[in-house]
């Protein structure tokens, strides 16, 4: 089944397979899962991190994740997506955010998770703010990698 | 009234997370814009540093997008999730 999720607990990867893939679920006739999991890294290009600080627009945030997944249901044939997106203080090397795709083939679970990853860094209000090993803050700019990676899906 | 939220870097230079102006002689989120630059001057710096987005109750629009009493209007950076 379906879940999007903001919050600041640690998620699992097992729950979240589970709701992808169900043996159970005779219904669900997918032959792929495609997995993604961010985690955070303990260095930037100059300096060593000690963690990250995610601010969000809370009444936004959800509503563009499930738009974003609408989006990709229309775009692609998929089944269920699971998508979670961790706020607040986050330490290096914890997990962040998780997209997960079930499909019939591999090509359209696999295509739809990097669209949802590329579209969610452009579309989703969410900001890191990095925290250095000595305790300094500095917000995070946005990448034009990121913008252009975003970019590319809306004229595919 | 309307509703006017400020998000990361724009609120820590503003100083400031949320406001509530009147909404007469407000035709657009541009006029919101001009409001704002005349309590805070340091909105020129927001506007002048770096891309400024908004959002109208809770979608991405651009600064000519038509606004009304009663809207939630914010401004933020471009946005650095993932």
């Amino acid at each position: 089944m379906d879940h999007i999720s903001v919050q600041t607990e640690n998620f699992s990867q097992a729950d979240c397979y589970s709701l992808l893939h169900n043996p159970a679920n005779t219904e669900a006739k997918y032959g792929a899962v495609v997995t993604f999991t961010g985690i955070v890294r303990d260095f930037s290009k100059t300096k060593s991190l000690k963690a990250l600080e995610l601010e969000q627009y809370p009444a936004m945030t959800k509503l563009a994740m499930q738009n974003l997944v609408s989006t990709a249901k229309v775009k692609f044939d998929i089944g269920y997506v699971v998508l979670i997106h961790r706020v607040g203080y986050l330490a290096a090397n914890e997990q962040i955010v998780f997209v997960g795709v079930s499909s019939i083939h591999r090509k359209a679970a696999f295509d739809a998770a990097q669209f949802l990853m590329d579209r969610l860094k452009n579309d989703v209000p969410l900001w890191k703010k990095e925290i250095d090993i000595n305790g300094n803050e500095q917000w995070v700019e946005a990448k034009d990698s990121d913008i252009k990676a975003g970019e590319k899906w809306s004229t595919d | 009234m309307i509703k006017v939220l400020f998000f990361a870097q724009i609120k820590d230079v503003l100083g400031v997370s949320e406001l509530v102006i009147n909404a007469d002689n407000i035709k657009t989120v541009s006029d919101i814009a001009d409001e704002i630059a005349k309590d805070y001057p340091k909105w020129e710096l927001v506007s002048n540093t770096q891309p400024c987005l908004c959002a109208v109750n809770q979608t991405l629009t651009d600064f000519s997008n038509p606004v009304k009493s009663g809207d939630e209007v914010a401004f933020f950076p471009p946005v650095t999730g993932g």
